[in-house]
């Protein structure tokens, strides 16, 4: 595959020394039931770095996110978080599920939902309603900590498994398609609250998305599998300057170029 | 209430008034039935000596006693056997060959083991009321949402909590509704343990309007039981609005 060298002069992340990656795959593979979905995927994230994994349907990049979750092992190969390996989930890495309406418990309020993680934290039950509010501030639903997840709108309740999230008070975020079932407008409002909350929290983030301009949008680097089985494809560092505008950034003749690379790197990798 | 409540009344009523001028006409005399007026007369005077009050307080304690104890048993293997695929494949032959054996067939051992009373119709009824609520149960707990199963393993919740915080309040709509189920079957066998043996409670006072040739008591009782397991599953259908109704599917909300 002609696509498949990185085609930018920075030298590729994946030669980071391990000792600086939080996130680290190494050779990983991952076989369910008897197909390989995953192939000898090698990758280092930086503490603080907002990566990005796009790639068609079918090529693994939720499996790979499921993988440094600690919610799948891999078939050989080692996942590590902080150089310890990932054999089960952990309390400082969250995870935004896509389907955010099966994610929270449709039977406690926006408060008792965020709730469940200050109780599993262990947090006193008499601290707990301030850090509720804080949270629930922070990501836009002030007003909302009596409302069950059935009385909000999409967006809404996306906001609410993120401050969920938030309260695990996470080293690194985990989102899988966070956005992909969300209108554009407030597709857009989510991806700068997120980079926002982000840059605050200094978290490291891998944020799966089939949207290429979403990823180049929101990340510090890109990269792209090939599908049948999962393997990386492309790797491009997104230099545009923070902090990011929805209409400057998107018109940058450098948000162009990448997104034009990344197109046509899917499309070779569909044919 | 409603005006559709009432057309659903209309024909028991038509019926009842049918009835009524059915059997003054012909003038009949029977072992067997009487007059609705005769029926009502013959129970508000059960009413009247407290006869039918002792008797549902006797018929109601084993219900519940018994829907309680064998719902107990039934949620907690129910749940058990949902989490633990393992236990379920362990357990299959056993709860598939017990399951079939109609309760009241257990009535010459229980009545042996225990005698007549109180134990011997709660423990019958116990036995009826465990599997529906454990079959229910377990279906329940094997439908929950996976993705909440792995909200909690990414929360890293413990088992207990896992079971406490996500598992039973996901499958309590359901549980709620074999529960309802339950309550049903268990006023019927404890009716039928009366009638076939226990002497306690409005199953055996049936029994003793019988011989004693009253058919107008008997229909009396009959049309009592009737209106118990009515305003049982009643007030059951108003409970779970009420807890589990759309806008409100609260659990605990802290």
């Amino acid at each position: 595959m002609i696509l498949s060298a990185t085609a930018r002069p920075h030298p590729p992340a994946a030669a980071v020394s391990p000792a600086k990656a939080q996130i680290a795959f190494s050779h990983v593979t991952l076989d369910l039931g008897g197909k390989t979905i995953i192939e000898d995927v090698s990758l280092d994230v930086k503490p603080g770095e907002f990566l990005c994994i796009i790639g068609a349907s079918g090529c693994g990049k939720t499996t790979a996110l499921r993988l440094a979750a600690g919610l799948y092992q891999p078939t050989s190969g080692d996942v590590t978080f902080d150089g310890a390996s990932m054999r089960a989930p952990r309390r400082d890495v969250a995870i935004v599920f896509q389907d955010y309406g099966k994610a929270l418990l449709p039977w406690r309020t926006a408060a008792g939902n965020v709730s469940l993680a200050l109780e599993t934290i262990g947090m006193p039950a008499s601290q707990r309603p301030a850090r509720i509010d804080e949270l629930l501030h922070k990501v836009g639903l002030p007003n909302h900590a009596g409302k069950y997840p059935a009385e909000m709108s999409g967006g809404m309740q996306q906001r609410l498994q993120i401050a969920r999230c938030l309260a695990q008070e996470p080293k690194a975020l985990l989102m899988d398609e966070p956005f992909g079932a969300l209108d554009a407008m407030t597709r857009q409002g989510l991806q700068d609250e997120v980079l926002e909350l982000v840059a605050a929290s200094g978290a490291t983030v891998i944020f799966v998305t089939h949207d290429l301009e979403e990823a180049i949008y929101l990340g510090d680097r890109v990269i792209g599998l090939l599908p049948h089985p999962g393997r990386i494809g492309i790797e491009l560092t997104i230099d545009l300057p923070r902090p990011r505008d929805q209409l400057t950034t998107r018109e940058q003749p450098e948000f162009l170029r990448l997104r034009r690379e990344l197109f046509d790197f899917i499309k070779a990798s569909e044919a | 209430m409603s005006g559709e409540r009432w057309k659903a009344a209309a024909l028991p009523v038509a019926l009842l008034v049918a009835l009524e001028i059915g059997a003054r006409a012909s003038g009949i005399q029977s072992d067997a039935l009487a007059p609705p007026s005769a029926v009502a007369v013959a129970l508000a005077e059960a009413f009247a000596d407290g006869s039918i009050i002792g008797a549902t307080r006797d018929t109601l304690a084993s219900a519940f006693a018994g829907l309680l104890l064998g719902g107990a048993v039934g949620l907690a293997l129910g749940i058990a056997l949902g989490i633990f695929q393992p236990f379920d494949r362990l357990m299959e032959v056993t709860i598939e060959a017990l399951r079939p054996i109609p309760s009241i067939a257990l009535l010459p051992i229980a009545l042996i083991a225990l005698g007549f009373g109180y134990r011997m119709e709660i423990v019958i009824v116990a036995f009826a009321c465990v599997w529906p609520i454990l079959i229910l149960s377990r279906a329940a707990v094997r439908s929950i949402e996976p993705r909440l199963i792995e909200v909690s393993r990414a929360l890293k919740l413990s088992p207990g909590d896992r079971v406490r915080k996500i598992i039973v309040p996901a499958a309590l709509p359901r549980i709620f509704l074999a529960f309802r189920l339950a309550a049903g079957i268990a006023l019927i066998v404890a009716v039928t343990v009366e009638i076939a043996i226990n002497p306690i409670g409005l199953g055996a006072s049936i029994m003793t309007a019988q011989q004693a040739l009253r058919p107008d008591l008997m229909l009396a009782y009959l049309v009592w039981i009737g209106l118990i397991g009515y305003a049982l599953n009643a007030g059951l259908v108003v409970a779970q609005k009420h807890l589990f109704g759309p806008a409100a599917l609260a659990g605990e909300a802290r």
